[in-house]
C-alpha cells in the first residue's frame, strides 16, 4: 500500500463532519485543481513527456512556484520510471504522495494548536503584510481558544492604519474578551508592553498581539517589529511563544520572500493561510515550507469567527488534488 | 535565492550572448528559458508567459544585430517592446470631465480599496482642485467605515457615512443625490471586499453599478497576487463594466506580474499604482516605465519628474550660480544638502538610485547610514558662526574645538566636514572651467 492510499484510509475514519466543512471550504480551490488533474488523466491513456509538462503547468498555476513544481514533477517522473507505471491515475497518486512526503520532511514535526505554558501567559504575536487578514484571524483564534475555556486578552498593536484599533475592538466586544488599546500612532511596542503587564496581572492564559501590516522590504517597520518582540520577551521570559505569519491565499511568489523576511526578524513559528474559501489554491505554502521549513498551522475559510480550521496536510492535498472521490 | 529580478536574470544571460552577430534559435534558447522562469517567478500568468515567450522568439529569430549593439541589447529591446505592448501603450488617468464623476471601487478583501479611495480623493482634491465626496459603502467589515472617516478627516474630504444598517445600493443612491444637490465634482464609492465567487455580494455590486451608473469602475489588484489574479479579474469584469485597475502595494518587492497578465487577458488598463502607506502615495501608472523597471533598465523619467517636483528651483539656481562664480561657501553646502533631503524624501536614496539605470543598488541600511552622516554634517555646520560659514578658512584649532563642543562631536568630525567642503569646492572649480564659458549654459548662471 502506498503512503497515499494509507492516508486515504486514515482520512476516511476522521470525523465526517469536520472533513465536510474542510472540503466545503476548500471546494472552489479544489474543484479547479482536481478537475484539471482529472481532465488531464482522462486525456492520456498513457503517460508521456507532454503529460508531465501539463502537470508542471497545473502546479505552477496553483502558485507552487517554478522551482518546486519542477522538482515535484521530476521526482514523480523518476518514481514512475522506476516502478514502470504508465497509468495517469496512479501517477497522480504518486504526485500527491511526493508532495506529502516532501512537505513532512522539510521541517520538524508539527503541532498545530498553540501549546500553553503553565503559570505564565502564553503569548502569540501575529505578523504579516498589509491586507492579508491579520485582525480577522486574531478574532478567529481568540474565538477558538475562548471556546476551549481559555482566558484570552487581545492587544491592539496596529496603531498605524486608520480604523485598525476600532476593528479589533469590535471583535473583542463580540467575543466578550478584554482588549488593550493604545492611541493612534502610539509606539506599538509600548502598547505591547501594557498588554504584557495586564496579562500578568490578570492571569490571562493567552495574549494575542496584533501588529500593523507592513511590507517586508521596509527596514524601519521590520525593525519596529523586532522591537515589539524584544519588549514582549523582556516582560514575559520566553515570549512570544508563537509567532504566526498570516499569508493570503492569493499571494504569489512574493510569499516566500515575505516568510523569509518575517522569519529573520520575528522567528515565525507558523503560517496561517487566509481566504482559502476563494479560488486561489494557496500553493505558496508548499514553497514556504520547502524553502524555509515553516509549517502551516491554521487555515482561514471565511469571514465568520468560526471559519478557522487546523491545517491538515493530508486533507489539504486530498482536497486540492483528488477531490471528493475515494 | 531563486528570486533575482528580471533585470538581474537578463543581464546574466546577456553576458553569454556577447559577441554574437545574429540571433538564432540556438543562442536564444537558454535566454528564452530564463525569460520564462523569470516571468513565472514574477507571477505573470502561465498562459501569458507562454504567449509572450513565443512572441519574442518569432520577433527575434534571424534578426541581424545592428552596428555597435550587442545581441543581448538587441534582445532586451525586443523584450522591452513586447512588455510595453503587453502592458498597454499609454498612461491613462481617470477622466474628471463629468460632474459629478462617479467612481466605484471594487476588489478582493485586503486589496487596498479603502486606503486607495482616500488616496484618489486626495489626488483629485490637491492636483485638480476638485470637491470630492467619499462614500462609506463597506458595511460588513468591522470598523471599515471608521477607517474611511478617519482618512477623510486626514485629507479634509467629506465622507458620507450612513452607518451599517442600510444597504450599499441605497447608500450609493443617496450619495449620488447628495453630490448633485451639493455640487460635488467627484464621488468615490468604497465597497466591501468580496470573493468573485460570492454570488450574493457580486450581485450587490451589479446593483450599485446599475443604480448609479458610474463613470469609472476600478478594480484593485494587489501587486503580490499570484496566478489566480487573472481569474479574479475576469470574473469581476464579466459581472461589472470595469474601466481600469489600480495596482496596490507596488512599493513592496513583489514584481507585480499579475497586473501584467490581467491587462493582457482582459484589456483593462492599469490607471494608478499605490506606492506607499501615506495618502500621497499614489502615482499615475506608466506602462512603458513599468516595462523598463521589470527589465532593470531604470526608470529615468520617473526620477526626473520626482526631482522636479521636490527640488526648490530657486535655491538650486542660486547654488549653481554660486558654484560657478567660485563663491561656494558652507551655507551653499548646507543648501545642497537640504535639496538632497527634499529630493530623496519619501523614496530615500535607495529609491532614487533604483530609478537610475546602471546605478549600484544600495541597501536601505546603507542609505540610512548615509542619511545619518548627512545629519551629522548639518549639525556641525549649524554650530559654526555665520562668519565661519562664509569663510571656512578662518576656522583654526580653537574654533574647531568650540564647534565640536557645540554639536557634541570631535574636532576630527569637524575636520572631515571641512575636507569634504574643500573637495566640493575643487570640483566646482573644475566644473566652471569646463562649462563656464559654454553659451548653452549661460542661462543657468543668471
Amino acid at each position: 500500500m502506498g503512503l497515499f492510499s494509507f492516508l486515504k484510509e486514515k482520512i476516511a475514519h476522521k470525523s465526517k463532519e469536520k472533513k465536510e466543512k474542510y472540503v466545503a471550504g476548500l471546494d472552489k480551490s479544489r474543484r479547479n485543481f482536481s478537475s484539471k488533474l482529472k481532465a488531464l488523466s482522462s486525456r492520456y491513456a498513457k503517460v508521456n513527456e507532454e503529460y508531465f509538462e501539463e502537470l508542471e503547468q497545473i502546479l505552477i498555476e496553483a502558485d507552487v512556484g517554478v522551482n518546486l513544481a519542477l522538482e515535484i514533477v521530476d521526482i514523480t517522473k523518476e518514481e514512475t520510471k522506476l516502478q514502470g507505471i504508465t497509468d495517469p491515475n496512479q501517477i497522480n497518486e504518486i504526485l500527491v504522495d511526493k508532495m506529502f512526503v516532501g512537505y513532512v520532511q522539510q521541517g520538524e514535526s508539527i503541532v498545530n494548536e498553540i501549546q500553553f505554558k503553565e503559570n505564565i501567559p502564553t503569548v502569540l504575536l501575529v505578523v504579516g503584510v498589509n491586507g492579508v487578514g491579520k485582525t480577522t484571524t486574531i478574532a478567529k483564534l481568540a474565538k477558538r481558544y475562548i471556546s476551549k475555556g481559555k482566558k484570552v486578552l487581545l492587544v491592539a498593536g496596529d496603531t498605524f492604519r486608520a480604523g485598525a484599533i476600532e476593528q479589533l475592538s469590535v471583535w473583542a466586544n463580540r467575543l466578550g474578551c478584554e482588549i488593550v488599546v493604545g492611541k493612534e500612532n502610539q509606539d506599538p511596542a509600548s502598547v505591547a508592553f501594557d498588554g504584557m503587564v495586564k496579562a500578568k496581572k490578570d492571569n490571562v492564559d493567552l495574549v494575542i498581539c496584533d501588529t500593523a501590516g507592513r511590507l517586508q522590504n521596509k527596514t524601519n517597520l521590520m525593525n519596529e517589529l523586532s522591537k515589539i518582540k524584544r519588549v514582549i520577551s523582556k516582560e514575559i521570559p520566553g515570549a512570544p511563544h508563537d509567532t504566526f505569519l498570516i499569508i493570503d491565499a492569493t499571494t504569489g511568489q512574493n510569499g516566500v520572500i515575505q516568510a523569509k523576511a518575517f522569519k529573520e526578524c520575528t522567528d515565525v513559528t507558523g503560517v496561517v493561510i487566509t481566504k482559502m474559501d476563494g479560488t486561489s489554491k494557496g500553493g505558496i505554502i508548499l514553497a514556504i515550507r520547502d524553502e524555509l521549513g515553516i509549517p502551516v498551522r491554521f487555515i482561514g475559510l471565511g469571514e465568520k469567527m468560526e471559519d478557522l480550521e487546523e491545517f491538515d496536510l493530508d486533507q489539504y492535498l486530498y482536497g486540492l488534488c483528488l477531490g471528493e472521490e475515494k | 535565492m531563486a528570486f533575482e529580478s528580471l533585470g538581474d536574470r537578463f543581464q546574466a544571460i546577456l553576458k553569454k550572448l556577447k559577441g554574437q552577430t545574429r540571433l538564432t534559435e540556438s543562442n536564444m534558447e537558454e535566454m528564452l528559458k530564463e525569460i520564462r522562469v523569470a516571468l513565472l517567478e514574477a507571477d505573470v500568468n502561465f498562459k501569458v508567459v507562454k504567449e509572450f515567450v513565443n512572441h519574442i522568439k518569432e520577433k527575434a529569430i534571424g534578426q541581424e544585430v545592428l552596428n555597435k549593439v550587442s545581441p543581448g541589447q538587441m534582445l532586451v529591446k525586443i523584450v522591452h517592446d513586447e512588455l510595453v505592448d503587453l502592458l498597454g501603450a499609454d498612461q491613462c488617468e481617470v477622466n474628471l470631465r463629468n460632474k459629478p464623476t462617479v467612481i466605484m471601487m471594487c476588489g478582493l478583501q485586503g486589496s487596498g480599496k479603502t486606503t486607495t479611495s482616500g488616496k484618489l480623493a486626495n489626488l483629485f482634491k490637491k492636483k485638480f482642485n476638485k470637491k470630492v465626496l467619499l462614500v462609506a459603502g463597506d458595511i460588513y467589515r468591522p470598523a471599515a467605515i471608521d477607517q474611511l472617516c478617519q482618512i477623510g478627516k486626514q485629507i479634509d474630504v467629506e465622507v458620507l457615512n450612513l452607518g451599517n444598517n442600510i444597504n450599499p445600493v441605497d447608500i450609493s443612491k443617496k450619495a449620488l443625490e447628495k453630490a448633485k444637490k451639493e455640487g460635488f465634482d467627484v464621488v468615490i464609492i468604497d465597497t466591501a471586499g468580496r470573493l468573485q465567487i460570492d454570488e450574493v455580494l457580486m450581485e450587490e455590486l451589479v446593483n450599485i453599478e446599475n443604480e448609479v451608473n458610474p463613470n469609472e469602475v476600478l478594480l484593485l489588484v494587489d501587486a503580490m497576487s499570484g496566478q489566480d489574479a487573472v481569474n479574479v479579474a475576469k470574473s469581476f469584469n464579466e459581472k461589472l463594466h470595469l474601466t481600469g485597475m489600480i495596482m496596490s502595494k507596488l512599493d513592496g518587492d513583489a514584481r507585480g506580474g499579475a497586473a501584467l497578465s490581467i491587462k493582457h487577458l482582459t484589456g483593462i488598463p492599469i490607471k494608478y499604482a499605490g506606492v506607499g502607506e501615506k495618502l500621497e502615495d499614489l502615482e499615475v501608472f506608466h506602462p512603458d516605465r513599468m516595462a523598463d523597471r521589470i527589465l532593470g533598465m531604470g526608470d529615468v523619467v520617473s526620477l526626473v519628474e520626482h526631482v522636479q517636483e521636490n527640488i526648490d528651483e530657486k535655491a538650486a539656481k542660486k547654488s549653481v550660480n554660486k558654484m560657478m562664480s567660485g563663491k561656494f561657501d558652507l551655507n551653499d553646502m548646507l543648501d545642497q544638502m537640504d535639496q538632497y533631503t527634499k529630493m530623496t524624501s519619501g523614496k530615500g536614496l535607495a529609491g532614487l538610485l533604483k530609478l537610475l539605470p546602471g546605478m549600484p543598488k544600495i541597501s536601505e541600511e546603507d542609505q540610512q547610514k548615509a542619511e545619518k552622516q548627512l545629519k551629522k554634517t548639518k549639525a556641525i555646520i549649524y554650530s559654526m558662526t555665520l562668519e565661519e560659514r562664509k569663510d571656512p578658512s578662518i576656522i583654526k584649532n580653537s574654533r574647531k574645538l568650540r564647534i565640536a563642543k557645540g554639536c557634541g562631536m570631535t574636532s576630527y568630525d569637524v575636520n572631515r566636514v571641512l575636507d569634504q567642503y574643500d573637495r566640493m569646492k575643487k570640483q566646482m572649480k573644475e566644473l566652471r572651467g569646463r562649462f563656464g564659458n559654454d553659451p548653452r549654459f549661460k542661462n543657468m548662471f543668471k
